[in-house]
């Protein structure tokens, strides 16, 4: 299993930057990045981190179950994760989740029957002070309103 | 143009650490050089190790990332002399509910903390350090590896820093969504590769760390209050503030306020003064409900609580904590049932699994709290919520088990009326 060159560069660089046999380390953003790419943690892309940190593939397989960030089934191309937690939920947050909800059609954890968009109700993400927010992908959106998250979504349905 | 900002900052602010945000190029080295960047490691490198240490006691810094351990003491206890490689690990995986400090921090001034990192491993002999950057702030991970690689262009950073003969290099390293990797020893394990489980102590970071090394290891706003510390000497950081609490933190504010942001105060700055005038106050003219003074695991403050200095022993005293710096406001308005249910759900979902009174635990109280708020609440419920969070307090392999019980108990005692409210209200809904 291969990546962009981009990403085997990044990946090459990552296997030298922790002490001489502790590679394992690399596991974590390893998984990330290359989820980034291939769409979800898939059983090869699993054994190709195994093999690239000198692991049995289970040792990579239980860390995969632990982070929330690492999805087995593909996310949407435009994962939608709106913070409902205590600073966003007093103003607005927890509101702001249903309302995507009612609008994509998909409630936690779901994607679009396209597999364009998906939705995540999610922990915060450190936006308090310009809350309520919303991550699409990697980036942040503050002070979204249902109108402002109207406009975010049917920006994403244009782009695809 | 300078950079936009997150928040207008406040006239009634002291900027130590956030004086160079709103710069032009705030983030790049050349401003940073501009405006007192790498004095203080110019300063440093003519130091002892020791009176670098020495430095950092007399600041009177106290850890930003929640606990509050004194700063120097805890690089006092690295073993400079063990002859394993000795490793400095910055925690960015800023995650307490109410916190978004460190963000900013990396984001104006990457080589703030950059310098503090460098001052650290003169400290200690360190040569290598990783950032622990939280998955969800990629572009955060991107920006300190761009600022870093900038560091390395100039000689900031690489083989013979700035003709010193001191070696240090510098990485970050993502996560992927752990609330519990910003507890110091399961971010460790997480650096490591496995689940980020916590390890039991002793041995502490400074002596088994990283790769059972010697590791340094403390918050984002920890290390970048080192450069003013050194440059302008610790004697002027802890007169900032108050005894055993120096200098200035960034507090972030977000709630019922008008003017919800980061903002940058001496420790000690009086509580109601800083929701009043420099979060602006409440909207709508309503009344102060309680404060969560510093992330969601601090006891909740109910309002006539709140007149009292902002430091970490005064907080103590009233039976809270100052954490990390996260404040969160609530009005009149605000649900008490739904505030408790929500941490809750959050410490439920982000139990490691590790240690049962954990696990069960914040499981069990989600499940009575959300059957409470659902309508199904029973009058006793309000005494078990609080019996199962004393149950859990002190039981628990980490201090997220605390985190999960403090507030409920704080809540569950101080807001029973509303409890009761909500029986009441669920009880008539069952007559019509």
């Amino acid at each position: 299993m291969t990546f962009s060159p981009k990403l085997e560069e990044k990946f090459a660089k990552m296997l030298t930057i922790y002490p001489e046999g502790r590679q394992r380390s690399a596991i974590v953003p390893m998984l990330i990045y290359a989820q980034d790419e291939v769409g979800s943690i898939t059983p090869e892309l699993i054994d190709e981190v195994a093999r690239r940190c000198g692991v049995p593939p289970l040792q990579v397989d239980e860390v995969v179950g632990y982070y929330s960030m690492l999805h087995r089934k593909p996310m949407g191309k435009y994962h939608v994760q709106v913070c409902t937690n205590i600073s966003c939920l007093l103003v607005g947050g927890m509101e702001l989740y249903e309302h995507a909800s009612k609008k994509l059609g998909i409630g936690h954890k779901q994607v679009t029957a396209d597999g364009q968009i998906s939705l995540e109700e999610v922990e915060c993400m450190g936006a308090c002070s310009w809350a309520p927010a919303v991550e699409i992908n990697y980036d942040f959106h503050h002070h979204v309103t249902p109108e402002k998250l109207d406009q975010l979504i049917d920006g994403l349905k244009k782009t695809q | 143009m300078p950079k936009r900002l997150y928040n207008e900052p406040s006239p009634l602010e002291t900027k130590v650490l956030s004086k160079r945000f709103g710069l032009e190029n705030s983030e790049s080295l050349a401003t940073y050089i501009a405006n007192d960047g790498f004095k203080a490691f110019q300063k440093a490198r003519e130091m002892k190790p020791e009176q670098i240490i020495e430095e950092v006691k007399t600041s009177a810094l106290r850890g930003r990332g929640g606990a509050g351990f004194p700063t120097g003491l805890k690089w006092s206890f690295v073993p400079r002399s063990s002859p394993k490689p000795k490793y400095i690990v910055v925690n960015a995986d800023e995650s307490e509910p109410g916190t978004c400090k460190d963000r900013l921090l990396m984001e104006y001034d990457p080589h703030q903390l950059i310098e503090g990192i460098l001052i650290g491993g003169l400290a200690i002999d360190s040569h290598k350090g990783y950032i622990y950057i939280r998955g969800e702030y990629r572009y955060l991970i991107e920006h300190m590896d761009r600022a870093i690689a900038e560091a390395y262009a100039q000689g900031y950073l690489g083989k013979n820093i700035l003709g010193t003969g001191f070696d240090f290099d510098l990485y970050t390293h993502s996560g992927a969504g752990a609330y519990e990797c910003g507890e110091e020893t399961a971010l460790l394990d997480s650096i490591e590769g496995k689940r980020g489980i916590p390890r039991m102590k002793p041995p502490f970071p400074a002596v088994a760390g990283a790769w059972a090394s010697p590791t340094l290891l403390n918050n984002v706003e920890t290390f970048s209050a080192i450069p003013a510390i050194i440059r302008d000497g610790g004697a002027a950081f802890a007169a900032l503030g108050t005894p055993k609490n120096g200098g200035t933190r960034l507090l972030c504010v977000s709630g019922h306020v008008n003017k919800p942001g980061v903002y940058e105060v001496p420790l000690g700055y009086p509580m109601m003064k800083f929701i009043e005038e420099i979060a602006g106050g409440i909207p709508g003219g309503k009344k102060l409900k309680a404060v969560v003074p510093g992330g969601s695991s601090c006891p909740i403050l109910k309002a006539d609580e709140c007149d009292i200095p902002m430091d970490y022993d005064s907080l103590a005293k009233i039976g809270s904590m100052l954490g990390s710096g996260g404040m969160v406001v609530l009005d009149e308005t605000a649900d008490m049932v739904k505030f408790a249910l929500r941490i809750m759900r959050f410490y439920a979902h982000e139990s490691c699994g590790w240690c049962i009174p954990c696990r069960e635990g914040t499981t069990w109280l989600r499940k009575i709290l959300q059957r409470f708020d659902d309508g199904g609440g029973r009058h006793e419920d309000v005494a078990l919520l609080g019996e199962l969070s004393k149950n859990m307090l002190g039981r628990t392999f980490c201090a997220l088990g605390d985190a999960a019980a403090m507030p409920t108990i704080s809540i569950v005692e101080k807001f029973a009326d509303d409890f009761e409210k909500r029986l009441a209200r669920d009880r008539q809904m069952v007559a019509v």
